[in-house]
C-alpha cells in the first residue's frame, strides 16, 4: 500500500510498467518515452520528497520495507553471528544483536527488530522490548567493552513496550541501566536512528559518541500521536503534534541530537533498501574512523562531552 | 507555613476576599483534617496515612538539618528552542508556572547537611508542570551531582515527575542521558545517592537518574513506572491489577529498597547516608 503522497509516482510507475509491457508485446523501440517518463518520475520523487512535511515523513519511517537491523547486518557485515538471550529471564525478539565482522574490522552490534510483514512484526512485538531485550544489550555492551571492539547501534522502535509485565520487570530500571552501561562503553560507540527513535525506548541504546539518523527517520521523546492525545487530547492532532515536536532529522541536526544525516535514495528508504544501506555503510565507516584514533578514556569523555553539552537554556 | 498553598482557599461569599480555610478533607479518606494538624504531621494523613503533596520548601524542611540549607538552583532559565506551541505558546505557560510556583523551573535544591552529614539535595518540584523534566531540570540535576562530586558531599534526590518535558522535545530525552553521565563523578568519588521517589514518578525521571541511585526509597502508595497506567491499560485492554506500579508493588517485585513513611524518612535517610561514612560521628 503506497502512502498518500505517493500516488502520483505509483500513478508514474504504473504507466512505465505499461509502456515497457507494450514495446515487449508488440516489439515496439518506446525507449524514447520511457526515458522520458523515468525521467519525469525522478524529478517528481525528488520534488515530492523535499517536501515532505513532518508527519508524512513519520509514515515513510514507518514504511514496510524500510531496512530493519538485520536487514543492515545481512548486508553490511561481511559475517555475523547472532546472541540471544539476556541470561536471567528470556530471549527478547524485539532486540537482536551479536558479533559481526565490519570492513574487516571486529564489532559489536545491537538494534531493535521489527518484522518484515505482520506475523513476524506480531512475533517482534513491533519492535518494543521488554527489559530483558535492553538486558541483552548491556550484555553486549560488555562484551564490546571486553573485546575493545566498537559497539554499533540500530534504532527502530515505537518506544519500550508499555505492558503489565514490562513493568513488573522493570522497565524504567533496565532502561536506566541500559543508557548507564553505554556511556560508560570505553570503545567506539555509534547509534544510527533506521526509522522510528521512540522516546527512552530508542535512546536506552541512544547513547553513541556519534549519532547518525537516516534522512526521513524521527526521534523524540514521544511519539506524535501520544503527545497529540496529552496535550490535544485528541490522538487525530498527531500531523500538528509531529510538527511541534521537531522530530526530523533536519531539526534534531540542528537542536544537536544527531550529528549526522545518511541521505536515502530517492522515493525513500522502503523503496530502495539496499541503496539506502549503502549509504549508510559508508557513512558508519566514516565516523568509526574519526572515533578509532581515540583511547577508551577519551572516547568516554568524547561522548559525555556531547551529552552534556545537550539542552537548550539560559542562565541569569 | 508553606503548606497551606498546598490547600485552596476558599471564597468567602459575598465578601470577594480569600480567606484561608482552617479544615481540609483527606484527599484519600475524607476525613476533616484540621490544617495545622496535617501540617504537623507532614501532610500524612493521621486517619488513614495517605502522603499529601507537599510544596518542596517543605521537603527541605524535613529533611536539611535546620539552617544548613543553602540554594543551589534558580540561575538557569528555561527557553523556547522549538518555538512550541500546543493549545497554548510554551513561553506563556512557562509564565503561568513560574508566577505559580516562583521559580524558574520545576526544581529546587541547594548544599544541605543531612543528619550531620554534607550533601547535596535536589527536590523536585510537581506544582511546575507536573515536575517535567527539560533542559533546566536536567541541568541542574547535572549540576548538582557535579557540585556533590567536587565537594564530597551526599546525593539525595526528591522525586516528583510525569516524565521528560513534551514542549522540549528530543533535548528532553537528552537530558536522560544527561542527568546519567552526571551521576558518574558522584559514583567515581564513592559518594553515596538516594533518590526518594514520590507520588508520582514515572516516564524519562524513573528511566534515568531516578532510579540510578545507590538506595531507592519510596513512600507509600505512590505510582512510580515507566508508562502511565492509562497508556499501559489502553495497550492490554485489561484492568490492571491491584497496586499495580504502586510503591509496595514495586517493592515486591525488586525494584526498591524500602518504603517510608515520610514521618520516619529523615531518620532513616541519615542512617543510610552514615552507613555510607567510614566515621559516621565524624560527621
Ligand atoms: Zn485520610
Amino acid at each position: 500500500m503506497p502512502l498518500e503522497f505517493e500516488r502520483p509516482l505509483v500513478e508514474l510507475e504504473e504507466k512505465i510498467r505499461a509502456l515497457e509491457a507494450t514495446a515487449r508485446e508488440q516489439n515496439l523501440d518506446l525507449s524514447d518515452e520511457i526515458e522520458l517518463l523515468k525521467g519525469k518520475l525522478e524529478r517528481l520523487q525528488r520534488e515530492i520528497f523535499a517536501g515532505l512535511t513532518p508527519w508524512q515523513r513519520v509514515q515513510v519511517a514507518r514504511a514496510p520495507g524500510r531496512p530493519t537491523t538485520l536487514d543492515v547486518a545481512e548486508r553490511i557485515f561481511e559475517d555475523f553471528y547472532e546472541l540471544r538471550g539476556d541470561r536471567a529471564f528470556a530471549d527478547d525478539p524485539a532486540i537482536v544483536g551479536g558479533l559481526a565482522r565490519f570492513a574487516g574490522r571486529r564489532v559489536v552490534f545491537v538494534g531493535h527488530q521489527k518484522g518484515r510483514n505482520t506475523k513476524e512484526n506480531i512475533a517482534r512485538n513491533f519492535g518494543m522490548p521488554h527489559p530483558e531485550g535492553y538486558r541483552k544489550a548491556m550484555r553486549l555492551m560488555d562484551l564490546a567493552d571486553r573485546e575493545g571492539v566498537p559497539f554499533l547501534a540500530f534504532i527502530d522502535t515505537p518506544g519500550a513496550y508499555p505492558g503489565v509485565s514490562a513493568e513488573e520487570r522493570g522497565q524504567a530500571w533496565v532502561i536506566a541501566r541500559s543508557i548507564q552501561r553505554m556511556s560508560r562503553l570505553r570503545v567506539p560507540a555509534v547509534a544510527v536512528i533506521l526509522g522510528e527513535g521512540g522516546s527512552g525506548g530508542a535512546l536506552a541504546i541512544g547513547v553513541g559518541n556519534r549519532v547518525l539518523i537516516l534522512e526521513n527517520a524521527w526521534y523524540s521523546v514521544i511519539s506524535p500521536e501520544s503527545c497529540a492525545a496529552i496535550l490535544w487530547r485528541d490522538a487525530k492532532e498527531a500531523e500538528r503534534a509531529a510538527a511541534a515536536l521537531k522530530l526530523t532529522a533536519r531539526d534534531l541536526l540542528e537542536l544537536g541530537v544527531v550529528d549526522r544525516i545518511v541521505p536515502e535514495p530517492g522515493g525513500g528508504a522502503h523503496k530502495n533498501p539496499e541503496g539506502a544501506i549503502r549509504e549508510l555503510e559508508s557513512a558508519l565507516l566514516a565516523v568509526l574512523r574519526e572515533l578509532e584514533g581515540l583511547s577508551p578514556e577519551e572516547l568516554w569523555q568524547d561522548r559525555y562531552r556531547k551529552f552534556r553539552a545537550l539542552g537548550a537554556f539560559e542562565e541569569s | 507555613m508553606a503548606i497551606e498553598r498546598l490547600f485552596r482557599r476558599r471564597r468567602t461569599r459575598g465578601e470577594g476576599r480569600e480567606v484561608p480555610d482552617l479544615w481540609i478533607r483527606c484527599q484519600a479518606c475524607g476525613s476533616q483534617l484540621y490544617k495545622k494538624d496535617l501540617e504537623q504531621n507532614l501532610g500524612v494523613c493521621p486517619h488513614c496515612g495517605h502522603h499529601h503533596r507537599i510544596p518542596v520548601e517543605d521537603w527541605v524542611r524535613i529533611l536539611a538539618d535546620e539552617g544548613s540549607f543553602e540554594a543551589i538552583t534558580g540561575k538557569v532559565r528555561p527557553v523556547d528552542a522549538l518555538s512550541f506551541v500546543d493549545t497554548e505558546p510554551y513561553p506563556e505557560r512557562l509564565a503561568r508556572y513560574q508566577q505559580k510556583t516562583g521559580r524558574p523551573d520545576a526544581i529546587y535544591g541547594g548544599r544541605a547537611t543531612i543528619g550531620g552529614v554534607k550533601s547535596v539535595l535536589l527536590v523536585m518540584d510537581y506544582a511546575f508542570a507536573g515536575g517535567s523534566m527539560g533542559s533546566v531540570v536536567g541541568e541542574e540535576i547535572a549540576r548538582g551531582a557535579e557540585l556533590a562530586a567536587r565537594e564530597d558531599r551526599a546525593l539525595v534526590i526528591v522525586t516528583a515527575s510525569g516524565g521528560a518535558r513534551m514542549q522540549e522535545g528530543a533535548l528532553s530525552l537528552m537530558q536522560m542521558a544527561k542527568t546519567t553521565m552526571a551521576l558518574e563523578f558522584v559514583f567515581q568519588k564513592r559518594l553515596p545517592y538516594v533518590s526518594i521517589l514520590t507520588h508520582p514518578t514515572t516516564g524519562g525521571v524513573t528511566a534515568s537518574f531516578a532510579t540510578l541511585a545507590d538506595v531507592i526509597l519510596a513512600e507509600p502508595d505512590a505510582l512510580i513506572g515507566f508508562a502511565g497506567p492509562r497508556v499501559i491499560k489502553q495497550t492490554i485492554r485489561q484492568d490492571l491489577p491491584e497496586g499495580f506500579q504502586r510503591s509496595e508493588f514495586l517493592l515486591k517485585h525488586g525494584l526498591l529498597d524500602a518504603v517510608v513513611d515520610r514521618r520516619k524518612l529523615k531518620e532513616e535517610l541519615v542512617r543510610v547516608l552514615r552507613l555510607f561514612s567510614e566515621d559516621p560521628d565524624a560527621a
